[in-house]
């Protein structure tokens, strides 16, 4: 990977009437990223995207793709960008090959029928090619979405929530297409999910955003790499247990009567400490389960956000 | 720009919709020509009524011509009904479908689309109008012959049966700009909303409505008729009057032609600005 900027947003504002919808944005994308766009449902998250798609325009701020304007050159960006902006919708009345066929016209080239096969082979719909779009169920259109997004061969891709209505085996397969695409195509990757486990998995690097402003932004590797983290002890007498621990420098994030557990923020090095003071005070733990992954981090960003 | 008119005229014409107006014509004509033919006398006596004491009518008077006529003064009336299914459907359709996402996402400007989408709608008027002219002119000269055009507006004029093809035409050729008018308008309502159906019905109503006060006999109105856009639509009829008056029609033409140009560049300046929410 190298430190060539591909999407650079600077102040971005989008305001609805009295609504901000995204509030002075700012975000980094790099050659070669997957790049993580995560937030909760009404976050910004479509409306940034349609901004970096010319769908929308922003109030204020600026837009840069590969070094250039987007407001000046919106025709030679887009020719390089291949996106899905939320559900991807089709003529319903035509076939999944003359939609894509359309679809790569309307992109300025010539795409050859082999070409176009091979895209809905890659997203396993080539025996389906003839068929009418409105025979599609909604993971055969998410497929087809990502063959017309792809189907120029661009450098940037831009995926709202590609695996909504997937099922696992379809998420699982949208997910080894994109590290498939960064790995072996090079190609850079903007990929908006709340599917945070998702991100987890394939995303190099990621911005967390709500109520339209920048939470957190950095490698997936360097935000989940935190000394702290959540740990869950499921103890046998947890009033006891409780009355011990506060009488320490251990804070209880939250606690469950019903399951016996008590959950704490500590670092690693502290989990061992703290099972040998709860048995030497005569409490049974019985299991120790340690928490870190983005869904936890995102919850505690998000929140942190809300109030 | 033809590959984008191309396409825009391969959308229409994979819509079952998009033939509505074709069945219509076909079906309305050839009732109308069948009713005609089963009662050709009557009619040639309705419309020699008064006349028929000092004259003597010879030759072949219920002839194609006079069908044809009689289809265009029935039917032009609701072309524009047809019309906007398709013109009301060329925007709105994109946004209910969510298609929009998608080709505005390509590398075309919204300027361009808008012009693809205009000419479209354009030579989609014309082919239907040519349907219509197929239908109503060459079916019921084929059917009916040839002979005098004899026509009853307010006074009886008869047309020599060689003067009569160049009339046809050229009201044909003016029916295109008013229906290019028609369809205008339905781009442009359609333009700007999500909805094939409120464009379909927001251009009949304002036909309508327009109809309507140009028929209220009240000075007031009677003074605004000028300025109706649906005042001019008919003026196809002018060609059919003797002598013809070329300079109503020529300002009719002219008053036509710079509400489809506004319309069209008044949607290509709201379209360019407008946020894709669909």
């Amino acid at each position: 990977m190298n430190s060539e900027q591909i999407i650079e947003v600077r102040g971005l504002t989008k305001k609805f009437k009295n609504i901000t919808a995204v509030d002075n944005l700012n975000l980094n994308v790099l050659r070669g990223d997957v790049f993580g766009f995560l937030g909760p449902n009404g976050a910004g998250k479509s409306t940034t995207i349609r901004m970096l798609l010319s769908l929308i325009k922003p109030n204020s701020g600026s837009i840069k793709i590969f070094g250039l304007p987007l407001e000046k050159n919106r025709n030679e960006i887009l020719q390089k960008i291949g996106a899905i902006v939320e559900t991807p919708d089709f003529y319903k009345y035509l076939s999944a090959y003359k939609n894509l066929e359309i679809l790569s016209r309307l992109s300025g080239i010539e795409v050859s029928r082999n070409k176009i096969m091979k895209m809905l082979e890659l997203v396993g719909l080539e025996k389906r090619y003839k068929s009418k779009v409105k025979t599609f169920s909604h993971g055969m259109k998410q497929r087809l979405g990502i063959a017309q997004a792809l189907l120029h061969d661009p450098e940037l891709i831009i995926l709202d929530e590609p695996t909504t209505g997937l099922d696992p085996q379809g998420m699982k397969e949208i997910r080894d297409l994109i590290l498939y695409l960064s790995k072996e195509e090079n190609k850079t990757v903007f990929l908006s999910s709340h599917i945070l486990r998702e991100v987890e998995l394939i995303a190099t690097r990621m911005i967390i955003i709500n109520r339209g402003a920048a939470q957190v932004e950095g490698t997936v590797e360097g935000l989940l790499n935190t000394d702290i983290m959540s740990v869950t002890f499921e103890v046998d007498q947890i009033d006891k247990a409780i009355q011990i621990i506060n009488g320490t420098n251990w804070k209880i994030f939250y606690k469950s009567h019903a399951k016996n557990q008590i959950n704490l923020e500590m670092t690693k090095d502290e989990i061992a400490g703290l099972n040998k003071y709860l048995i030497e005070k005569g409490i049974m733990v019985n299991s120790i389960v340690p928490v870190r992954s983005l869904e936890d981090f995102f919850l505690k960003i998000t929140e942190a956000g809300e109030k | 720009m033809i590959t984008l008119i191309s396409i825009e005229l391969q959308k229409i014409f994979r819509k079952w919709r998009s033939y509505i107006g074709f069945i219509a014509i076909g079906l309305m004509t050839a009732i109308v020509q069948f009713a005609l033919y089963i009662s050709k006398d009557n009619y040639i006596k309705f419309a020699t009524r008064g006349l028929q004491d000092n004259f003597e009518f010879v030759g072949n008077l219920f002839n194609g011509y006079l069908v044809a006529y009689f289809i265009l003064q029935a039917l032009f009336i609701h072309i524009p009904f047809l019309i906007v299914l398709v013109g009301g459907d060329l925007f709105a359709g994109e946004a209910t479908a969510g298609t929009y996402r998608m080709i505005l996402t390509r590398p075309i400007s919204r300027f361009k689309l808008v012009t693809a989408k205009f000419l479209a709608g354009f030579v989609y008027t014309n082919i239907l109008l040519l349907w219509l002219m197929f239908v109503s002119f060459g079916a019921s000269v084929l059917l009916f012959g040839t002979g005098e055009l004899i026509i009853a507006r307010g006074n009886i004029l008869i047309f020599a049966s060689n003067d009569v093809l160049w009339r046809f035409t050229a009201a044909y050729a003016f029916a295109v700009l008013s229906m290019t008018t028609v369809i205008s308008l339905s781009i442009f309502f359609s333009s700007m909303v999500e909805n094939a159906v409120g464009p379909i019905i927001a251009t009949m109503a304002v036909i309508i409505v327009f109809l309507i006060i140009s028929a209220i006999p009240v000075d007031l109105l009677i003074s605004l008729r000028p300025y109706f856009f649906t005042t001019h639509l008919v003026q196809w009829n002018e060609f059919f009057g003797d002598p013809v008056d070329a300079k109503e029609i020529v300002n009719s033409g002219l008053i036509l032609f710079a509400h489809i140009a506004g319309l069209y560049l008044l949607t290509a300046y709201l379209f360019i600005k407008k946020d894709i929410m669909s």
